[in-house]
């Protein structure tokens, strides 16, 4: 069960998400790679509709059809995971990848005791019987800081506030000790007094449980505290992954210097990504060649023909021909 | 919890008067009493000897309040046709038409909710198309042709069951049933299925639709995302939340069922209170009527009471004693 030591968690390799309509094929997802190790928390951003969602959708196998993947392969702990049969990708989930997603309000069954959904996640995967299922699961609420938890297990999600819900669903997410927890946009819902604790949190219980993050923001800010490694995403393809700071202080994909100047200080939160100008292309109208080449301050003519792949630029990799050559200063 | 029973309470007595205003001034307008219980030639003296001893010399208003004063205790006066006490006739023939609709209840809830389950997440499979098809036809056909085309099919053609009457009944204190003989319960076949027809395909579709809802919630997709076995979040997850509005609308139909049963009770000779109300119009016996009136506005009344609280039951955040709010804070 265990991964070698030495092995990535969760290795993506040229993934394509499409979505089959009556117009044609729709790759909304279009050849993403990239790599999440033990204990390494891998902030994923990017504007609206780059992928993000999708990307993590297709690792925990819950793509909503039409969607399917139609290429690449996803690897968990060297096991190849995206072509297993359905009630094996089920066991899977919860078991081995967990899930947070964006709204704690509605993330939970309104009409369960929080206890009861712990005890039901847990005894699906691990042989325990109620009971021990019961205490652990009074340990996992203490552990994510639900305070008077002895009391709290047996009240209804209603009876909770928003930042609380998000723990009991971080405590949902970690009960069957996951190897993997893909949390897409868990603060965006949040108050902004409440999202520093949640993804501070997040971070203590992954560097003690050693489980990989694979973490979607749109906040710099969060990305800055929280992440190791950071991907920026656009029109469904990677175009830029490094180490935090440098990909923060020295983006070299055009469209990552943007995204960064976009943010007047990483100190100072700023949400919006969108302050590039233009718009990310629609799925049925992508341009050729670099897809950001139409909004690009520095296109050169093969931009417009050819297709960029992630090369080494200084420490951190990017998809861009102008970046290979002299590296970009924000 | 306690305030909010009684203003239920409050509010059903308000109805319940209401109707019997209605009921008293059917009971006071429509013809005469005294022509109506005495024949063509009796004398003035027997008129208005018989006025006085009905009340009819009195004020409007304090008729009303002996009328309603009488009708709490049960006391809805003389048949005019058979001289019998009202209450004690309607007493007599409400186990029928009660036994008819609990059983044509049941049989909606045990039929129509699998079904509805299945057509909603199986909703491609011909099978369940089929069924959606099937369901628009029962919902369109008229229960009366529904029965006579059984008592056709089932007991003049195939001769298996009967197609009038109730069979044996055994008296079980006031309360006589036909569960307890196989011609007591031959004999509600059919006429259940009569009744029940338009009730399982309301059951199905409405179940199918709230299903349909409901998974394409937030809970849905983060309890399959904890890797629960589909059955639980079908049947644990889903289908609990859609047991609201199931229970309002089986709690509310078993009053329209109620009334609708007058329509299959006459199809089938079934003795019960419907039955009787229409012998009782042909009789133009007013004081039958009016009993009716009340006696099955009650039982609606009663039963919106019912549900209303119920609610409570089900639903966890209705509960005053348990809503606390957010306490505990982010
Ligand atoms: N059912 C669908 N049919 C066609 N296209 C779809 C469908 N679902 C999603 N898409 C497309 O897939 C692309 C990626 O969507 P995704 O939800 O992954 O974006 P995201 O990066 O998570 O954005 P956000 O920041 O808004 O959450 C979008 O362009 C979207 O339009
Ligand atoms: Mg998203």
């Amino acid at each position: 069960m265990t991964a070698p030591a030495a092995g990535p968690v969760l290795e993506v390799r040229d993934l394509e998400v499409a979505f089959d309509t009556r117009h044609g094929r729709l790759r909304a997802i279009d050849g993403v790679s990239f790599a999440i190790h033990p204990g390494e928390i891998l902030g994923v951003v990017g504007e609206s509709g780059a992928g993000k969602s999708l990307t993590g959708a297709a690792v925990i196998g819950l793509l909503e059809p039409p969607g399917r993947i139609v290429g690449g392969e996803i690897r968990l702990a060297g096991r190849r995971i995206d072509d297993l049969p359905p009630a094996q990708m089920r066991a899977l989930r919860g078991r081995e990848i967990g899930a947070i997603f964006q709204d704690p309000l509605t993330s939970l069954n309104p009409l369960l005791r929080i206890g009861d959904q712990i005890v039901e996640t847990i005894r699906t995967h691990l042989p325990m019987s109620d009971r021990e299922a019961r205490a652990k699961a009074l340990e996992l609420l203490v552990a994510v800081g639900i305070p008077a938890a002895e009391t709290r297990i047996d009240h209804y999600p209603h009876q909770f506030s928003g930042g609380m819900r998000q723990r009991v669903v971080i405590a949902l997410a970690l009960c069957a000790g996951p190897k993997l927890i893909i949390a897409d946009e868990p603060t965006t819902a949040l108050d902004v007094s409440i999202q520093a604790q949640i993804t501070g949190l997040l971070k203590r219980l992954c560097r003690e449980h050693r489980t990989a993050v694979m973490l979607v923001t749109h906040d710099m800010g969060v990305i800055a505290e929280t992440a190791d490694r950071v991907a920026v995403m656009y029109a469904g393809r990677v175009v830029e992954i490094g180490p935090v700071d440098e990909v923060i202080h020295r983006p070299r994909h055009p469209y990552s210097v943007g995204l960064m100047a976009s943010i007047p200080s990483v100190r100072h939160r700023a949400a919006s990504l969108r302050q590039i100008d233009g718009s990310m292309p629609r799925l049925d109208s992508m341009p050729t060649g670099c897809a950001f080449h139409p909004r690009c301050p520095r296109c050169l003519p093969r931009c417009t023909s050819e297709r960029p792949a992630l090369e080494p630029a200084g420490i951190a990799r990017a998809a861009c021909f102008v970046a290979a050559e002299a590296p970009a200063h924000a | 919890m306690i305030v909010f029973l009684l203003k239920r309470l409050a509010n059903a007595a308000l109805v319940m008067v209401a109707v019997a205003l209605l009921a008293f001034l059917i009971f006071r307008f429509l013809g005469d009493p005294v022509e109506l219980m005495l024949n063509e030639q009796a004398s003035q003296a027997q008129r208005d000897a018989l006025r006085i001893r009905l009340g009819l010399d009195r004020g409007v208003v304090w008729q009303f309040l002996t009328f309603l004063g009488n009708a709490v205790q049960g006391d809805f006066g003389i048949s005019y046709r058979n001289q019998q006490d009202v209450f004690q006739l309607i007493g007599e023939r409400m186990p029928a038409t009660l036994e008819l609709v609990l059983v044509a209840t049941v049989l909606s809830l045990v039929i129509g909710m699998p079904l509805g389950v299945y057509t909603a997440i199986r909703r491609n499979a011909p099978v369940a198309q089929a069924l959606q098809f099937v369901s628009v036809v029962g919902v369109s056909l008229p229960s009366f042709a529904v029965g006579i085309l059984l008592i056709l099919a089932f007991s003049v053609t195939l001769g298996w069951l009967p197609g009038f009457g109730r069979g044996q009944v055994v008296q079980l204190g006031w309360w006589s049933t036909g569960f307890l003989t196989p011609s007591g319960r031959s004999a509600l076949v059919l006429p259940s299925i009569t009744l029940s027809l338009f009730q399982i395909t309301l059951v199905m579709r409405l179940v199918r639709a709230e299903m349909l809802e409901v998974l394409r919630t937030d809970f849905i997709r983060f309890a399959r995302a904890r890797g629960l076995r589909d059955r639980t979040v079908h049947f644990r997850h889903a289908l609990q939340n859609c047991l609201m509005p199931v229970i309002t609308i089986t709690g509310l139909q078993i009053g329209n069922l109620i009334a609708f049963a007058l329509v299959t009770e006459t199809v089938f000779q079934w003795p019960g209170m419907g039955f009787l109300f229409i012998q009782a119009v042909t009789h133009v016996d007013i004081p039958v009527m009016a009993a009716y009136l009340l006696v099955v506005s009650f039982i609606f009344v009663s039963l919106n009471t019912v549900v209303d609280l119920l609610y409570a039951v089900v639903d966890p955040r209705l509960r005053s004693d348990v809503v606390r709010g957010g306490a505990g804070g982010g």
